[in-house]
């Protein structure tokens, strides 16, 4: 069975996200349950922003970084997996992506519950944020449906490589263009609560929140990494076992 | 290495794209529907009109790649064609492209060359600006037959394919459609917008193709 | 899986070679550590049931499939008779020869090819309209348009009648002779003295 063992062996990864997993877990709890303390009791609301609805920024900014750097590490895994066929690359990208379109939906949500009452729409055809995130959304679902289309897993590897790599290379194109759109049809604020010209007293809980955002999100994917591992072996196992090898 | 092969893919692609005269009537059907069923769908207010006109063109453009894309490569897959043109001793991304070109040509640019007249029912301004509308519309157009290609070959496979090519190819279209409509409206940071659009639709041409001849070797595997 | 016996040994010019070949469907194993190597004049008959890998071995040797192990070797070029004909279907026999001969920029006397293959009465007949064995024989025309040292052939002689199977054993009695090799799956008698048979 030499052909098969081509599959990179995952002990290392198995054993490395067996406690780092966990820890990840541990660590983005503490910080997302800090940074929503933060910012749903402790930091002053500004009325300019909406007044307290604004607190669900401290979701929706990490879930939007999310968004973004989630589709950029699953167009990177997906190359690595074109050029040098290391399956647990693969594995990576398949896990990233329902997990990116999550976070997603989560910011498209959370930047609705705020347009609301702060801009009477539950959509804003001016926030670059929103669209750029919309346009993500659509890229990690045609990703998912494509992988699903396929009749083989390798195939499904190779077709969602090809996505993934050409999503990737278009995304800042797409963020270029929306943000150039959007920066003519600026008639109401736009939600730029981000940078040097937050106050302090926002930052930190922002900051604090995306990085357990980001722990719990690292969390979820090596969580689904080790159940794809363990449902490959098991099919492979299962195949053997018909051909009574 | 000859370019006999890709001319070859160029004119039947040509030829089936136009056969027995249906290839004429899909640019024409999206064109009509534009311009005839819009107005009575949303009022016939002239300065409505020609504010949304532009953008009627950009959806009926970009839904007339859509459609003639989804049978392109999957006919291939399926009558075994596909198997000959990777053998066929040329590039297959040249292939990709001349096929897809040929497709454009069929549905793309006579929408783009129809385009003044539309703009004119439309209520817009007769003059210069309608030559290099149509300009902007066929660039615009080319970029999304070969973003659209792109998913239609990733598709090729799929039974009805059709709902999946338009998710794939929707974020794609974004930029051709956002540079193409500042283009069209000239408002501010429209100076740009025409370069942009050129630069975008570029990139397309550039890439597109060896995405879809890794996606059409995939599909023959 | 079995190697045939060798019926005559060629020269040091292999046409074709393939080395340890492996290939998955889905999970199993379809076939592994398949060699071969075809030298001019010689005939390799696939034989196997439905679903056991002819057609696989077969696109794997033609470059359409990528196998998960091992390697193909070719010395020239060659010819793909699949099993579905590459036929559009408003195109005639007339009009697929011409095209693949512009495309390869062959020099083909194409009306001689069609009537040698039965097909010049429906020679401008669109393929939806033809029969089975018309198809059939307007690709295998594809095989005279242009000289190949290798043929690679899935189920020839599927929908062919008596006259034209004989014509295809001619076909392929001459190219061997010509120094040229082939490689096909077969259900049944090939009717050709196969230098190496493959049962899968």
């Amino acid at each position: 069975m030499g052909m098969l063992s081509a599959f990179a062996n995952p002990h290392r990864f198995l054993a490395l996200s067996n406690w780092l997993a966990p820890l990840f877990y541990a660590a983005g709890a503490v910080l997302i349950a800090w940074g929503l303390w933060q910012g749903l009791w402790m930091v002053p609301k500004d009325e300019y922003q909406g007044g307290d609805i604004m607190r669900v920024m401290f979701i929706h900014v990490p879930a939007a970084w999310l968004a973004m750097a989630s589709y950029s590490a699953m167009a990177v895994a997906s190359f690595v997996w074109f050029v040098w066929r290391h399956e647990l690359a693969d594995i990576a990208a398949k896990a990233i992506a329902p997990l990116g379109a999550t976070w997603t939906a989560l910011c498209l949500a959370t930047g609705s519950v705020w347009g609301k009452p702060t801009w009477g729409t539950w959509w804003q055809w001016d926030d670059a944020r929103m669209m750029s995130v919309l346009f993500l959304l659509f890229l990690f679902l045609g990703y998912m449906a494509l992988r699903a289309a396929m009749d083989s897993r390798q195939k499904a590897a190779r077709a969602g490589a090809i996505l993934a790599m050409v999503g990737g290379l278009n995304v800042p194109l797409i963020k270029f263009s929306v943000d150039m759109f959007t920066s003519l049809h600026q008639d109401s604020s736009v939600i730029t609560s981000e940078g040097p010209k937050m106050a302090a007293v926002y930052l930190w809980p922002l900051l604090m929140s995306g990085l357990g955002h980001s722990l719990l999100f690292g969390a979820l994917v090596m969580t689904l990494m080790r159940a794809e591992i363990w449902t490959r072996r098991a099919a492979r196992q299962r195949a053997s076992l018909l051909a009574g090898t | 290495m000859s370019p006999a092969p890709i001319l070859s893919a160029f004119r039947q692609a040509l030829s089936e794209a136009w056969a027995g005269g249906a290839g004429a009537l899909l640019p024409l059907g999206f064109f009509a529907g534009a311009a005839v069923l819009v107005p009575l769908g949303i009022g016939t207010e002239p300065g409505m009109l020609r504010t949304v006109g532009p953008g009627i063109l950009w959806v009926s453009l970009a839904l007339s790649s859509l459609v003639t894309l989804e049978r392109i490569f999957q006919a291939d897959v399926e009558d075994g064609a596909l198997d000959l043109w990777l053998q066929a001793g040329a590039p297959v991304s040249a292939i990709a492209a001349a096929k897809t070109f040929a497709h454009w040509l069929t549905a793309g640019l006579p929408l783009a060359l129809m385009s003044p007249v539309l703009a004119l029912m439309f209520q817009a301004e007769a003059g210069a600006d309608l030559l290099s509308g149509a300009l902007i519309y066929g660039l615009g157009g080319l970029a999304f037959f070969f973003w659209g290609g792109v998913g239609a070959a990733l598709s090729a496979t799929v039974r009805r394919g059709g709902l999946l090519i338009a998710l794939i190819a929707l974020p794609l279209y974004v930029p051709t459609a956002i540079f193409g409509s500042m283009a069209m409206s000239g408002a501010a940071g429209g100076d740009s917008a025409p370069l942009l659009l050129f630069a975008s639709t570029l990139f397309a041409l550039a890439l597109a193709p060896f995405a879809m001849a890794a996606a059409l070797r995939l599909a023959a595997d | 899986m079995q190697l045939g016996q060798r019926v005559y040994s060629g020269d040091d010019v292999q046409l074709l070679t393939a080395s340890g070949l492996g290939i998955l469907r889905g999970e199993r194993v379809l076939f592994e550590g398949v060699s071969l190597a075809v030298a001019p004049g010689e005939a390799v008959v696939l034989r196997g049931s439905n679903g056991a890998g002819k057609t696989t071995l077969l696109r794997v040797l033609a470059g359409l499939t990528r196998p998960e192990a091992g390697s193909v070797g070719h010395d020239g070029a060659h010819h793909w008779v699949g099993h579905r004909d590459g036929l559009k279907p408003n195109e005639t026999p007339r009009a697929h020869l011409s095209l693949w001969a512009k495309a390869w920029g062959a020099d083909a006397d194409i009306d001689a090819i069609l009537n040698d293959f039965g097909l010049s009465r429906p020679a401008d007949v669109a393929a939806r309209y033809l029969s089975a064995g018309q198809r059939r024989r307007t690709a295998l025309a594809r095989l005279m348009l242009e000289t190949r040292p290798v043929w690679l052939l899935d189920e020839p002689f599927t929908a062919l009648d008596a006259e034209g199977r004989d014509r295809v054993l001619a076909m392929v009695a001459g190219h061997r002779q010509e120094g040229g090799a082939v490689v096909a799956a077969v259900h049944g008698d090939a009717g050709f003295a196969a230098s190496l048979e493959l049962v899968l």
